[in-house]
């Protein structure tokens, strides 16, 4: 079952200048992404820096409103709620953020962390402790821990606190902006595990921001790529390893280093510089940097293409 | 070979206490030769870098060991001494190139003043200027830079990260120095623009013969791009040799557990942690420094630090291969 779905996503930030601070032109941060999440999965959504990919997270969470386009949640348009609706959704819709360090309250302890969020959307009144200690359970902690202040914890164990947090209003579905980046390789494992472990017994549905591929790889069930503010290939991610189609995502995998000198392969360099986001898209979005470029593709947007199994690539050559 | 670091010690000295950050790490590097340091955060890849280049921060010592760079101890070298190893023979690009450029001054501005310090050909010549300038923009097409002329006439600001460190490599490869470090030089950048830097850089290595280190805590990079690789884990070197090696069949437990931990995309993988943290090097364990995290650890694990054995051509420090 459905349990979010972007339609046309669009974000533009204005951008102010002169002494009358007048609207001089836009950032073009989200242009048209579109995608939609299954209960109990996780969706990747990834692309590199300056994709917008962050962007698209903080409208899902209604933390900024979108230009354009539309949130599907449950079924219901979300786009615009307010007031109590929009406090019982952001309940519901929790995010967790690349670097927990900067999402904690340096002065307040794990406990008081804990007891705030669940007393603002009064869970557990009463019995906020016997909580607590459950939720640091849950992410694989003690008690003792609840009276820790976040500078008294490792990388891993923070990041574990803010997914307790998040756990804490009994969420339905968790952004994940970039989990794991902070962390070192040895302990990033431990993360994406227990971000599995806690999806398989409680259902919750992910969506997993990142550039990481081999994160992608390992805990997306599908996966849409975004460059430029655009969406260019959603997938099942085993097909989008297997088979991708999109010029974009064969040189983004492609060029992910591999850590193994007996593979050999032929990588895809691609010329020229990541995209300015000040200059609207014109027709497709990687048209400026595609090898395999036509006039077409500079004119008019790619239309849609299914090539199976709801594999949907945007792209002229799939026409 | 060019350079040779033995038993090098560095201490740094905080509110907290004194942090032993490097505690013993010997490795060799060839004439042209790319070599990689892989570690976490806290293993002492970078200290490793500074001290090479001697720019350890004033709270820092080097305790003890050795950096032979070309046949001269660096470590007894004087401050003056140095500087005429610095820029002219070994050059460095870092993770964050903003950091490196003047944000008031132009590109070409910057890249003109390096050359009429170091570069004996600008010194020598009587149109300085000039030839400065000529050399600049001729450096800037050998990083592949498009419209050299004008980046020479840009703010660091107006160019991207992956313009910024290709002027930084630039200048770098610019004094023609027997060394480039590159620490975390790709880091930053994103993945299709670090496959053209790494790209850059194999090129002009392979042109010039340079010799370069490698630092990245990215083992695909490393895979991709170094001769041989020293793996490194709380200011020690635990396993050092060939990457066809190393990496194919790991030795130390650590890089072991390392390789398992990644997850990849060429294949299925179920990647496993490292269980614990990396240790404190304000107390940093008795004995081996990887003991309490190691599956295999024995008693002489935690009396005793390993000495380098010799297996298959590779460098361990691993009381599983005998003691």
């Amino acid at each position: 079952m459905e349990v979010l779905r972007v339609e046309n996503l669009a974000k533009h930030f204005p951008i102010l200048g002169g002494v009358l601070q007048r609207t001089v032109g836009y950032v073009y941060a989200v242009n048209d992404v579109s995608f939609k999440v299954e209960e109990g999965e996780t969706h990747g959504l990834v692309g590199e820096s300056g994709s917008g990919k962050t962007t698209v997270g903080r409208m899902i969470v209604r933390l900024i409103d979108p230009t354009s386009g539309k949130i599907i949640f449950d079924g219901e348009d979300v786009t615009k709620i307010k007031g109590n609706k929009l406090k019982e959704y952001r309940r519901k819709v929790q995010m967790v953020f690349q670097d927990p360090y900067a999402s904690m309250n340096p002065r307040m302890t794990v406990k008081d962390m804990l007891f705030e969020v669940m007393k603002i959307h009064g869970i557990s009144r009463g019995s906020e402790y016997e909580r607590a200690v459950e939720l640091m359970e849950r992410v694989g902690m003690s008690e003792e821990h609840l009276y820790r202040y976040p500078h008294e914890l490792s990388g891993g164990q923070r990041q574990r606190v803010v997914i307790a947090r998040a756990l804490s209003v009994n969420p339905k579905f968790i952004v994940l902006d970039e989990p794991t980046a902070s962390l070192d390789v040895s302990v990033q494992a431990q993360v994406l595990d227990l971000l599995k472990e806690l999806q398989d017994k409680y259902r919750y549905s992910y969506l997993l921001i990142t550039h990481n591929l081999s994160i992608i790889k390992y805990i997306s069930r599908r996966t849409t790529v975004i460059y430029r503010g655009c969406w260019v290939e959603t997938a099942e991610t085993q097909d989008l390893f297997s088979d991708m189609q999109h010029p974009y995502t064969q040189a983004l995998i492609s060029a992910v280093p591999i850590p193994d000198p007996t593979v050999k392969r032929n990588k895809i360099i691609l010329k020229g510089e990541p995209p300015n986001p000040v200059e609207p898209v014109k027709g497709c979005p990687f048209s400026d940097r595609c090898p395999y470029v036509m006039d077409i593709c500079r004119e008019k947007v790619p239309p849609t293409t299914d090539v199976g199994k709801g594999h949907l690539v945007r792209c002229w050559l799939k026409k | 070979m060019l350079l040779k670091v033995e038993d090098l010690r560095v201490e740094f000295h905080t509110y907290r206490g004194t942090v032993h950050a490097l505690n013993g790490v010997t490795f060799d590097l060839d004439k042209g030769e790319v070599l990689g340091l892989a570690g976490e955060t806290g293993s002492g890849k970078s200290v490793t870098a500074l001290s090479i280049q001697r720019l350890l921060p004033p709270n820092a010592r080097i305790v003890s060991g050795k950096i032979i760079f070309d046949g001269i101890d660096l470590v007894k070298l004087s401050e003056e001494e140095m500087e005429k190893i610095r820029g002219r023979r070994m050059a460095a690009v870092f993770q964050d190139p903003h950091t490196y450029l003047n944000p008031v001054f132009k590109i070409g501005r910057q890249f003109v003043d390096i050359l009429k310090q170091h570069d004996p050909d600008v010194i020598n010549s009587d149109k300085k200027e000039k030839v400065a300038r000529e050399k600049a923009i001729q450096m800037l097409k050998e990083v592949k830079m498009p419209a050299p002329e004008r980046v020479m006439e840009m703010y660091p600001h107006e160019l991207s990260g992956g313009m910024k460190q290709r002027v930084l490599l630039a200048m770098a490869y610019s004094l023609k120095p027997d060394l480039i470090i590159a620490d975390e030089a790709t880091t930053a950048l994103d993945v299709t623009i670090q496959a053209q830097v790494l790209e850059i850089m194999k090129e002009l290595q392979k042109k010039s013969n340079i010799s370069i280190i490698l630092i990245t805590h990215d083992l695909g990079i490393i895979a991709e791009n170094c001769n041989r690789v020293a793996v490194m884990y709380a200011g020690r070197v635990v396993e050092f040799g060939r990457v066809t090696k190393v990496l194919v069949d790991p030795k130390h437990p650590y890089t072991q557990g390392l390789i398992r931990a990644l997850p990849r995309t060429d294949k299925e993988v179920k990647p496993i942690s490292i269980p614990g943290t990396v240790p404190d090097l304000v107390n940093p364990p008795s004995g081996c420094p990887f003991h309490p995290r190691c599956q295999y650890a024995m008693d002489i694990c935690k009396e005793k630090v390993p000495e380098y054995r010799e297996i298959d051509g590779v460098r361990v420090a691993c009381f599983l291969y005998g003691r």
